[in-house]
């Protein structure tokens, strides 16, 4: 049958189309064409690491921005207690001093006052004593013009002597 | 496949079917036969039919290359396609080499050495053409600028949607990590029997050849994939075929290796009846639909106008349907071919 029998020309000519064809194309198109969509594959391949790199750096930052704010928190805290805790203390401590030398000093006023009053009434015993001598030698001095008088008193002064 | 088979029983009945009327009609003095317009289509020829407008016959004649017992001789065809005879060379029209350029050499038909431009040869020859300049304007978009910058558009971007397809779904799959050494192959034989196809579907010059539905092209392209397999074929790829993993009593006799020999034929056998049939197949039917107007015209108007509408309504569905034949032959001759080589590299 004629319609299946293959024709040496048309094969011939074949060969020859095929075969340019192929030579072109296989150099000048298919490379060229294979080779754009392949840099173009690695070009978005690379971008979508850059834009998931660059999406992870950003959430980094805002973990590490609320760090931060958290840290800055609870320093903030830490430190107002520190300086209430300080705050209380020196008061305290203020007081307790205070007392301490209120106490001390009125102690000391006591004291002072306690020597002033012996020292006092000390010389203040002296003078009496001195001004009873002066009055008793004035007295004395008017009555011991007559014996009688004097043996009276010495009577008296030794009754007085005796009790 | 179910389809196609459904389609050939049809146009088997079809072409059964045709010379009933042809008969009826034959005695009235118009001889048209469908049969003979079919296969005229179908076959090769030395001159490239366009249109017969009132009995004048519209062609283009084409270079006939001829080396006889008197030398190489090279002429246009209109010399001898109506019944000429040119340096003792003339077309038969009967016996062995019919429709085949003949000489007479001592009493008997010879057939010399035919190397003429056919209307499959100029048809192959011309969507090689079509397929280069695509491709190569495709190419030189891609040169002009920076491929990372844009997509490609228009017909660099339709091209590369195709190519990146094929690349993807058959040849990268189905040939394995050594795909880029065949890649080039499979690409330029798809789109080549893609564009044919298409070439084929559309009826006027210079579309319209029978050119993947002629076994000689598929023939052709057959040997190139077994070339491709067998060229490229691994160290293991022929253990496997001269030294197989089965018991000795298989391999001395040699049953076997003599197989695995026959696979080696059968392989490309099958893709180039696959092609040829389909096409082959696809052109008869529309063929045929189309003759059923003119075998109704002496049927009476009203037959007539409604077998035309009828007729008209199968074309189109079988236009469509040949649109994706077109590209499933295509396909699947790439993926086939690509299967084959893969089943020769090394994995």
């Amino acid at each position: 049958m004629g319609l299946l029998t293959p024709s040496a020309g048309l094969l011939f000519w074949m060969t020859i189309a095929f075969g340019v064809v192929f030579f072109i194309l296989a150099k000048f198109a298919f490379p060229v064409i294979l080779g754009s969509v392949e840099k173009r594959e690695k070009y978005i391949d690379t971008q979508l690491d850059a834009a998931r790199a660059a999406e992870a750096r950003i959430a980094g930052l805002e973990e590490e921005g609320k760090q931060i704010i958290a840290d800055a928190e609870r320093e903030r805290v830490n430190i107002l207690k520190d300086a209430a805790a300080s705050r209380d203390k020196i008061v305290g401590d203020a007081r307790e001093t205070a007392a301490e030398e209120a106490a001390r000093i009125i102690a000391e006023a006591k004291k002072q006052a306690g020597e002033e009053k012996e020292a006092i009434l000390a010389s203040a015993r002296g003078e009496v004593a001195m001004i009873a001598m002066q009055m008793a030698t004035k007295i004395l001095r008017g009555q011991m013009d007559d014996a009688q008088a004097q043996k009276t008193l010495q009577e008296i002064l030794a009754g007085e002597v005796q009790n | 496949m179910m389809r196609r088979t459904v389609i050939m029983v049809f146009a088997a009945l079809l072409m059964l079917a045709a010379p009933q009327p042809m008969a009826a009609s034959g005695h009235d003095g118009d001889s048209f036969s469908p049969k003979e317009l079919v296969m005229e289509h179908l076959a090769d020829s030395y001159e490239w039919h366009i249109v017969t407008v009132k009995g004048h016959e519209l062609t283009v004649p084409l270079p006939v290359i001829v080396r006889s017992s008197t030398g190489w001789h090279i002429f246009s065809s209109n010399k001898i396609c109506h019944g000429g005879s040119y340096n003792g060379l003339y077309i038969a029209h009967e016996g062995k080499y019919k429709d085949k350029i003949v000489e007479d050499v001592g009493g008997q038909q010879r057939r010399p050495l035919d190397l003429s431009l056919t209307k499959t040869a100029c048809g192959a020859i011309f969507s090689m053409l079509v397929v280069m300049i695509l491709f190569l304007v495709a190419a030189r978009a891609y040169k002009k600028r920076d491929e990372v910058d844009y997509c490609p558009r228009g017909l660099a971007g339709l091209l590369e949607w195709l190519i990146d397809s094929i690349m993807g779904s058959v040849i990268k799959p189905c040939v394995g990590h050594n795909y880029r050494k065949f890649a080039p192959y499979l690409l330029t034989a798809f789109f080549f029997i893609f564009i044919t196809n298409l070439l084929g579907l559309i009826p006027i010059f210079p579309g319209g050849a029978n050119v993947t539905g002629n076994i000689s092209v598929t023939l052709f392209m057959a040997v190139m994939t077994m070339l491709a397999v067998n060229l490229f074929g691994s160290k293991h790829y022929y253990k496997e075929i001269f030294w197989p993993d089965v018991p000795l009593f298989l391999k001395a006799i040699p049953l076997m290796p003599v197989i695995e020999l026959v696979g080696i034929i059968t392989k490309p056998f099958a893709l180039m009846m696959r092609l040829f049939a389909n096409i082959f197949a696809g052109h008869s039917i529309i063929l045929s639909l189309c003759c059923m107007i003119f075998l109704t015209a002496h049927m009476g108007a009203a037959l007539n106008g409604s077998m035309t509408v009828v007729a008209l309504l199968f074309m189109i569905f079988m236009n469509c349907l040949e649109l994706l034949v077109a590209f499933l032959q295509a396909y699947v001759f790439t993926m086939l071919s690509a299967v084959f080589i893969g089943l020769a590299q090394e994995h």
